[in-house]
């Protein structure tokens, strides 16, 4: 085992402590502002900032000194809000779980897309929460409520336990194909919260959420691209989840 | 442009305890609730271990044993009804969640699991108990998650990314409602209601190292604090040994609950030193405390000599995986160190306020020493003091105040909504709101508000900290006036009216100054050591002068006026406390 000592020691250079080190970040954002035009535009900065500082701290350091204009969203600055998705370098990822190395020497920054841009990296969020409510998100159990709690077994609470993960970022539906191309599409993360109770013992709407689903807008529209899967911050099997919806409508199993 | 909107009742703030309250009202009288962030990127969401209840599913337990153990973890400054109250409905508060579909993890015969947590004992400290009910490590996560279904499915309605700036009062003291700032437009909304909650969280961003969210700016101690509302044991706030070097991010007490051990640069177990008999398993603010002294007498280590280390390397790395899974992936993301073969560098961090705005066990904000009722004025979770944390919280016990508090706020608003008549607007109501903004707004040149904010963050993690003293916080209340001269200069770049984050980060920074300006008042005046409140001058609880709440009132002239008020004792008489 390492002591702390040997850790702080460590000639490792790609770890927190060792000696302070610097890194060139090039950080290149689409930038829209309806105040000034209705045409997007980039701006690029260049900043020094330490490998490890996370890239929503980095945007920080340019909204506070370079240009206060700059708008993002962010919160809790650790994964657990799913306030500050972005496109970034290409792909949907939040902010805040991206390093200045992981990206370095150049990185490009744009809003999640196929959500209306409010300014800069800040989107409209009402219609992904409109796909959202549609699946009737909540349990819904008419037989009588219990007077203490209603029993589930540790096996029949896995089958769910990874789309209750979900932090309704919007990483997902903002990297599918089909939505970008068709906004009546109902999106993967929809899906996937009807998919945590479709699957949750407890819960008797399941067939009212597969109906929903069934339309044209629900879930058939889905070309299993995996897009969402690699998107997802919180590690959920996206595109699993979507393929056992569709099977459980096709078979009415779940 | 101005719009005024209508409603029975406001519930500020759109966590965990505002949904709780959102939730009850909702089906009573017309509520809108009034929230600067989307509710689902609320902090609640950020809890890990476990919000606590005497179900004895797994172990014998008793609400009794749970209000023990939480009026000795508050050093006996606890409300000690309160914690009754607390500690007795928190059981149908879990069944109720249950029944909501929260995914609590289960016993294998289908039962809510529980598991043990600092400070939770049985039969008044005689043994550990399991007590905290959980769903895997995202309790916070998957509470705040279901609150928000609960609210989707009474159509509850939100006003999303509206900033709260003022709580309007008419001249007899009714409150008459609240003027919020529209982010997406920068318009003024006024909202009169009969009854306002504030539910708006804490405000660990007065500290340059902290667990809480970049939004967590005490907005609404602050805003109450303006309009004449005393603000309670605002020097109680809690520092969790165990945040992440540099970011604070938090690393759950469960590690040093499944064997982890603290140390420091030289690889010493130094809290052996500290505690000989309970060593790692010591309550919060004593093991931040000797993490303190250990950096003080220079066995810290990281490029400041300010860390510390925490090593699992010893846990069978199954029981990592699958137990400490946020430990692992923050050690691993943000440090790029392997918690499974090396310490994981950690810093004390600011993390949760104990004190905030006073109210009685149904949320009813209370000033004075009489509790006088604030008519039609309401708070619960963080930002409230009830008081059942006293001076030092335990673990778990947040998100139970949350749902217990914010559900009894919540049902005693809609029942005063319900009976009052809706008061009349103050004259020029939104005045005083366009002053402040526009202050802003319009100075070309001044001071950088990012500089204020980080001098204030520096300036009270040194000497507003885990210790205090009489010389450090003379110097912090110098340095605050300073820092208010410096932002009453304050320019920002963005001048527009769509998402003007700038702007909204300033006024935070008012807010920031305005509770360590409470913070470090009450922390001067206290003078004895009690929980997370110690003096190195002073380093004694005393009960005889110091059994006591503080209430720090903002004057006029900017000063400010403290007042006190007894603890509400009951069946537990101040101890020693050990473990």
């Amino acid at each position: 085992m390492a002591t702390a000592a040997e850790v702080l020691n460590s000639s490792d250079d790609q770890r927190v402590g060792a000696k302070a080190r610097t890194i060139s970040l090039t950080v290149r954002v689409r930038r829209f502002n309806p105040e000034k035009s209705q045409e997007s535009w980039w701006d690029e900065w260049t900043l020094d900032c330490d490998p490890l500082d996370r890239l929503v701290e980095v945007l920080h350091e340019i909204k506070w000194y370079h240009d206060g204009t700059l708008a993002f969203r962010r919160s809790c600055a650790h994964g657990i809000c799913g306030s500050d998705a972005m496109m970034i370098n290409g792909r949907n990822a939040l902010a805040c779980k991206l390093l200045a190395e992981d990206v370095a020497p150049k990185v490009t920054i744009e809003p999640i897309r196929g959500l209306p841009v409010l300014k800069d990296l800040i989107v409209d969020m009402e219609p992904f929460l409109d796909g959202y409510k549609a699946v009737l998100p909540y349990l819904i159990n008419d037989s009588g409520e219990p007077s203490a709690e209603r029993l589930q077994s540790p096996e029949d609470r896995e089958r769910y336990d990874d789309t209750t993960k979900c932090i309704l970022c919007a990483c997902c539906t903002t990297s599918c194909p089909i939505f970008w191309g068709d906004d009546t599409y109902i999106g993967p993360a929809a899906i996937v919260n009807a998919h945590r109770f479709i699957f949750d013992t407890r819960d008797e709407a399941g067939r009212d959420r597969m109906k929903i689903l069934s339309e044209k807008t629900g879930v058939f529209r889905c070309r299993t691209t995996f897009n969402c899967t690699d998107a997802c911050p919180r590690g959920i099997e996206v595109t699993k989840a979507i393929q056992e919806v569709k099977r459980a409508i096709l078979f009415e199993r779940f | 442009m101005v719009t005024t909107h209508t409603y029975d009742a406001l519930v500020i703030g759109g966590g965990g305890a505002g949904m709780a309250a959102a939730i009850e009202m909702s089906d009573r009288v017309r509520t809108a609730v009034i929230s600067k962030l989307y509710p689902t990127r609320s902090h609640t969401g950020a809890a890990q271990g476990g919000v606590c209840a005497a179900l004895g599913n797994v172990e014998e337990d008793s609400p009794e044993w749970h209000a023990f153990d939480t009026v000795k973890g508050g050093d006996y400054l606890v409300d000690q009804p309160a914690a009754m109250v607390m500690c007795e409905e928190a059981i149908p508060a879990i069944y109720q969640l249950e029944r909501w579909g929260l995914p609590f993890n289960r016993t294998p015969d289908g039962k809510i699991d529980q598991r043990r947590f600092g400070g939770h004992t049985a039969e008044h400290g005689e043994r550990p108990v399991k007590r905290a009910c959980y769903a895997a490590d995202r309790t916070g996560h998957m509470i705040l998650q279901t609150l928000y279904q609960q609210c989707v499915k009474r159509d509850v309605r939100f006003f999303n990314e509206f900033y709260c700036l003022d709580l309007l009062r008419t001249d007899d003291g009714r409150t008459a409602g609240v003027v919020a700032y529209e982010l997406a437009t920068g318009e003024l909304h006024v909202f009169r209601a009969k009854a306002v909650i504030f539910t708006t969280g804490g405000f660990g961003r007065a500290y340059k190292v902290t667990s809480n969210a970049h939004t967590l700016t005490g907005d609404g101690p602050s805003l109450v604090w303006r309009r004449g509302i005393p603000l309670e044991d605002m020097e109680m706030f809690q520092f969790h040994p165990t945040g992440l070097a540099r970011l604070g991010v938090l690393l759950s007490e469960a590690a040093r609950g499944e064997g982890g051990i603290v140390r420091n640069k030289d690889g010493e177990r130094f809290m052996e030193r500290y505690a000989p008999t309970i060593k790692d398993l010591a309550p919060r603010d004593l093991v931040s405390r000797a993490i303190y002294q250990e950096i003080k007498e220079g066995r810290g280590g990281g490029p400041n000599g300010d860390w510390t280390f925490l090593d699992i390397t010893h846990l069978d790395p199954k029981v990592i995986e699958e137990k400490l899974p946020d430990i692992t992936e923050f050690a691993r993301i943000y440090l790029k160190v392997e918690p499974t073969k090396e310490p994981v560098p950690i810093q004390p961090t600011a993390h949760y306020a104990m004190g905030g705005i006073p109210t009685d066990v149904d949320g009813r904000v209370v000033t004075g020493e009489n509790e006088d009722i604030v008519p039609g004025l309401y708070s619960a979770g963080e930002c409230a003091c009830v008081s059942v944390h006293g001076a030092n919280r335990l673990g778990t016990n947040s998100l139970l105040d949350l749902l217990v508090f914010g559900k009894r706020a919540g049902v005693a608003a809609a029942e005063d909504a319900i009976e009052a008549d809706l008061p009349a607007l103050p004259a020029n109501a939104t005045e005083p709101t366009l002053e402040m903004l526009n202050r802003i707004l319009e100075r070309d040149k001044g001071d950088n508000m990012a500089d204020i904010r980080k001098e204030l963050q520096t300036q009270m993690f040194d000497l507003a900290f885990v210790v205090r003293t009489a010389e450090g916080l003379t110097k912090m209340q110098e340095i605050l006036g300073g820092l208010r001269e410096r932002f009453d200069r304050v320019a920002i770049g963005d001048k527009g009216s769509v998402f003007n984050m700038d702007l909204m980060e300033a006024v935070e920074v008012g807010f920031l100054l305005d509770c360590s300006d409470a913070i470090v008042a009450g922390s001067l005046v206290r003078e004895e050591s009690r929980g997370a409140h110690f003096r190195e001058d002073f380093p004694l609880r005393d009960d005889a002068n110091w059994l006591k709440h503080t209430l720090a009132y903002r004057e006029d002239d900017g000063s400010i006026r403290m007042e006190y008020k007894p603890v509400k004792m009951g069946p537990y008489v101040p101890m020693e406390r050990k473990y």
